[in-house]
Parts: structure tokens; sequence; C-alpha cells
């Protein structure tokens, strides 16, 4: 018996391990002409396993501070060996990983793999999309430089903006009145304390869910499957579906090491409050659709502030994607069309927006 | 007899009806279990707010000195906190107001070809005054009283008439 197997043998008879294995042996993927798009949050799980490791080692270097932040990520990038590729692979890891999250919502309301009983690992999902940019937003602070600290200047007044607890709101986020050093500090501790633990909990509520209530099939394929039970094709999760899963990271992994070698994240001019925002000025390009509507809806609207009704009008959209799969049909041949139509047009806006506030001046 | 007593219940029906002892346990139990709750927020959500910090800058400042600044320019000077901009008209006058813009607090600049303060993050404008004169800024910026004194000049926030 090799040392693999009495290991395992040992194993199980105190932890009964293969009882654990089991649920993941039966586990089925189905398979049908879209089965491509499940990769899609296992690829994103991932990229964030990836954004700990990197996280961790950037840790190692880096010293959150006015004075001392940009200094410290200048040294990772110039005096660390490898310094500039874990910082760029941290850095293209997260742009990756917001990409892959937006793909899979999409995935998710297109295939309608929100629907009952699905709703709650929806609702996880959604809540996990909002931590990822959580995520990219304190993130984009840590370095102190001058675009990251307008972009911090604008955010945290968009939350300003939201009625009544705006202004606290915008206080407790900025560590005072004006973005300093001690926004930085807050941020610093969002990013790598508050954020790493909810969205821990989370994934693992949201995997749990997926494990739990198995793989959903579209439902035009649901109601031909459930009509014609022969017609209905599957794989095993584990080990078949697993290894094509490996296969994907795999190639996630290339495209990252690729990307982040041949095009090195770059750090930018230090922060400093007493200067101008400077010509051109833009956010992350995850944020570039509500960054371009913001500079398009005029001063006034009737009576209310335009950045008031921009943020509200955001707030009230999130609200309703959180809620959307409680809208939807529980009957797979009678699925509600608007809810299709929504998506379309969300992802039309968002890309058509985010394209515009790109080429824009 | 004792069942009378409201005190305590009759041995027959002493599980049907209600015990007021127990209710003062469990209103004790809960009492004091809100007040450690309270106990144990209520510092933490005081920590999370930021202490008030003085503005250190005081009613007035030295923005920039004579001769600094060339007709048709503008500086950021510190208030306090905050940026304020000191721009020097192209007829040689001083102006000087919030550098914060009304829209998203982005810190706004002096366009010397527009002969008007721009702000680089939305697309906001301002005249030489600190109206809002296009974009989506909502209010015009603070304006700020300017001295020359000596060397120096001088701006102060304008004492409400």
């Amino acid at each position: 018996m090799s040392a693999w197997h009495s290991l395992r043998d040992w194993l199980n008879d105190r932890l009964e391990w293969d009882d654990l294995i089991e649920p993941l042996r039966k586990k089925a993927v189905p398979l049908h002409g879209l089965s491509y798009w499940y990769f899609l949050g296992g690829i994103t799980l991932f990229l964030f396993v990836i954004q700990v490791l990197t996280g961790i080692l950037l840790l190692l270097y880096y010293r959150p501070g006015a004075n001392e932040a940009f200094e410290s990520v200048q040294y990772i990038m110039t005096q660390v060996q490898f310094g500039w590729l874990i910082r760029s692979v941290h850095a293209w890891s997260a742009n990756l990983m917001v990409f892959t999250a937006f793909a899979h919502m999409f995935s998710v309301l297109f295939l309608k793999a929100y629907r009952k009983p699905r709703e709650l690992t929806c609702v996880s999902g959604v809540i996990l999309l909002f931590l990822v940019m959580g995520f990219g937003f304190s993130g984009y602070l840590l370095p102190w430089n001058t675009l990251a600290f307008f972009a911090t200047k604008v955010g945290t007044d968009i939350a300003g903006q939201v009625p009544v607890i705006g202004k606290p709101l915008m206080i407790f986020l900025r560590g005072g009145e004006e973005v300093t050093g001690a926004t930085l500090t807050r941020f610093f501790g969002f990013h790598v304390a508050v954020l790493p633990g909810l969205a821990t909990l989370l994934i693992l509520l949201h995997v749990l869910l997926v494990q739990r209530l198995g793989i959903s099939v579209p439902p035009k394929l649901e109601v031909e499957w459930n009509a014609n039970p022969a017609m209905k094709r599957e794989m095993k999760f584990f080990p078949n579906f697993m290894l094509r899963e490996l296969m994907a990271w795999y190639v996630a992994l290339g495209v990252l090491g690729a990307l982040a070698a041949i095009f090195p994240w770059n750090l930018g001019v230090k922060a400093d409050p007493f200067v101008p925002a400077p010509a051109g000025i833009k956010p992350e390009w995850y944020f570039l659709f509500m960054f371009q509507t913001l500079k398009m809806i005029p001063s006034k609207v009737w009576f209310i502030d335009g950045e008031v009704l921009g943020v509200l009008t955001f707030g009230v959209i999130g609200l309703v994607w959180l809620l959307l799969p409680f809208f939807e049909s529980e009957d797979p041949s009678r699925t509600k069309r608007w809810i299709t139509g929504l998506a379309i047009f969300a992802l039309a806006y968002v890309a058509g927006m985010s394209v515009y506030g790109h080429l824009a001046k | 007899m004792a069942g009378k007593d409201p005190g305590t219940a009759g041995a027959g029906n002493q599980f049907s009806t209600p015990v007021p002892r127990r209710r003062v346990v469990e209103a004790l139990l809960g009492s004091g279990f809100l007040a450690t709750a309270v106990a144990f927020f209520y510092p933490v959500l005081r920590y999370l707010v930021p202490p008030q910090e003085s503005d250190l800058g005081g009613d007035s400042v030295v923005a920039g000195r004579v001769g600094e600044l060339k007709p048709n320019s503008g500086k950021i000077f510190r208030f306090g906190q905050h940026p304020g901009l000191l721009i020097r008209t192209a007829s040689g006058e001083y102006r000087a107001m919030s550098a914060t813009c009304t829209h998203l607090s982005c810190t706004v600049q002096y366009r010397d070809d527009l002969h008007e303060v721009w702000c680089a993050c939305h697309n906001g404008m301002y005249d030489l005054n600190g109206r809002n004169v296009s974009g989506p800024p909502p209010r015009p910026l603070e304006s700020f009283e300017v001295q020359v004194r000596g060397e120096e000049i001088y701006v102060r926030r304008r004492r409400e008439a």
C-alpha cells in the first residue's frame, strides 16, 4: 500500500473523509451548448485566491500612511526582487476578477440560473460582486497616487450624497472631513481585514449553496428534459468537471502571468492634496459607466441636485438588482422576459457608457 | 390558599398560568443582556466616528506673495485643511475662492486659455467669481476676500453682512 493510501485510510478512520467527499461525487454538471459559462464562477474564485496570496506578499513590505505608502510601493516595485511582478499580478488579477465576476453575473441572468430555489445563491453572489467593487475601490487608494486620491475624493463624496446618512457615512469612510492619511489607514483596514473576512464568509455560503442546490439548467432545456428525461445529459462534477475547471484555472493563470509581465502596473505620481485634479482624470474601468453618467447629469434636474439624483438612481438600481430573482416566475416554461430585457439593457448601458467614458475627453 | 396568592401558582395549574417570578427573571436577564449589548456597541460605534479636528488655518491665511503670480494665472493654497484657489486675472486683479468643486469635491484649477475655473473630474466650469456656469456643479464655489498687505496676499472668509 502506498504512503498516500495509508494516510488516506488513517484520516478516513478518524474523520470519515469519504462521507465528506460523497456529495461531490453525486454532484453532476448539466451538459449543453452553453455549459462553458459554468466555468466563470470557479475562475473568479481562483482569482480571489490569487488576490489573497499576492496580497499577503505585498503586506510584507507595504506601509500604510500618507508619508510612507507611495514610497513603500515604489520600494516594492524597484528594490524588492520580483516586487514589480507580485504587485502587477495583484493589480491585474483584481481587474480580471472584477471582469469575471461581472461576466458570471450576466451569465447567471441570461441563463436564468437565479430562479427558485437559487434566489439566495444569486443574492449572495450580487453582494459578493459589490464587495469585489469595494475591494477595487479601497485597494486603489493604497499606493497613494494622484489618480487614486481624486478617485477616493469623488467616490466618498458620492457616498456623502445619500440623503440623511450620507454625511456621517462620508466622515466614517474618510476618517474625517477630507481625504487624508486617516482615509488611507481606514481603507487599508477595510481592504486587508474587513472585506476579506466578509468575502470569505459569503464565498463559503455561496459555494455551499451551489453545492447544496446543484447546478441550474437553462429553463428551455429544463422543460425539454422534464418532458423527455432520456435527453438529459450530465457530467460528473468530481473528477470530470473539476479537472476541466482546473484547466480553465491554468489558462487564467497563463493569461494573468502574461498580462502582469508584459504590461506591468504603473505607480503614477504621489498624491498631493493641494494640487488640482489633473486633466483627463478617470476612475478604474469598472466605475467608468457610473462616472460618465454622473458627468452627463445636469446640475439640477427639476428641484433635485444632479449628483444626488444620480447616486439615488444607482442605489435603487443596485437594490433592484439584488432582489431580481424574487420577481421571476417559478415555472420554467413561463419565465419573465422583461428580466432578460433588463439584463440586456444593463449590459448595453454599462458597456456603452464605459466605452464612451474611455473615449470622452 | 396558595393558589390565590398572585406570587405563586396553584399546584394544579402551575404550568398553565403565567408565573410572575419567571417573568421577573426573564426581564432581569433580558435587560441585563440588553445593557451588555449597549455597553459593548456604544463605545464601538463612538470609536468609528473620527474625532473633530480644529481647522488650524483660522479665518485668514497668507495665500501667496506679490509677484509670485503672473497675470492670467492661478495657484492652489492651503486654507486650513482645505485647498483654496488664488487667481490673478488678466487685468492683474486678485480673486480667491474655495478650490473644492461643489459637485463631487475634486480640486479645481484656473484655465488660462478659457479665463475660467475648471474641474477636471467631471468637466465643471466656474467664472472668476466662483459662479457655476456649466457642467454638473450645483452651487458656486465659496469666494474669499483678498487683501494685499505689503508683500503678502492675505485671504479670508467673507463675513456675513
